[in-house]
């Protein structure tokens, strides 16, 4: 490959490794910085999954390019982060929904006519089980 | 300049990590706690994939690719401990 192309995908790799490694800054930043966790998750959630996404694009273009062999992890990385990113947010959204936040003073009410999907499902649940056993008697 | 551009990204990402230990240490909730270790582990994976970058060489991103998968899974399995009590029912 001739010198300036070369210099040309340097200078790409060096600018994804730095956008990346900023947006990973930014996301661990905004973790210490806001003030609950609600708005907590954002940052790891949206601005560390960029940043590493990144890192893996800068990675992906300096051993395509200058060492000519494609590696196929990159890729698998990528996708396997972008695909449980908002998994596990929603996971630790809801556990903290349900042992830390009051469902009748902290949350807005939605605009539909139920209430909070998570907190009725758990409702209905414990009513009904909470009723007595007619049904199995009269089987 | 990709040197220099790895040295930014080391320090940057270094100090990513420093700042998940002290949101893990202070917490206040165990939430908290949960994604600042799953955050720990993102970064680890970036920290990775620079140092082989910089090596040039491919043979650690198997490890980023099992990180990122216990990872995930332990978060879920700590996030289903909390909402149920169990992890398997």
């Amino acid at each position: 490959m001739d010198e300036p192309m070369n210099r040309y995908i340097e200078i790409l790799i060096a600018f994804h490794i730095i956008v990346g490694a900023v947006f990973v800054f930014v996301g661990s930043f905004g973790l210490i910085k806001l003030p609950d966790l609600m708005s907590r998750l954002h940052g790891p959630s949206k601005a560390t999954t960029l940043g590493v996404g990144g890192c893996l694009i800068a990675s992906m273009i300096h051993f395509g390019s200058l060492e000519g062999r494609l590696s196929i992890q990159e890729l698998l990385i990528t996708f396997f982060l972008f695909i449980t990113a908002p998994v596990t947010a929603h996971f630790v959204a809801k556990a903290y929904l349900h042992t830390e936040a009051d469902p009748e003073s902290d949350l807005p009410p939605p605009q539909g006519r139920y209430g909070w999907s998570t907190f009725v499902a758990f409702k209905a649940t414990v009513e009904q089980d909470d009723q007595p056993a007619d049904d199995e008697n009269e089987v | 300049m990709i040197d220099l551009a790895l040295a930014f990204g080391f320090i940057a990402v270094s100090l990513a990590l420093l700042m998940n230990l002290w949101r893990a240490a202070v917490g206040p909730t165990v939430m908290d706690r949960v994604l600042a270790i799953d955050t720990m582990v993102v970064n680890t994976i970036a920290l990775i994939i620079l140092y082989g970058v910089q090596e040039s060489t491919t043979i650690y991103f198997e490890s980023a690719l099992l990180l990122a998968m216990f990872s995930f899974i332990s978060t879920v399995a700590y996030c289903r401990f909390i909402l149920r009590g169990d992890v398997i029912e």
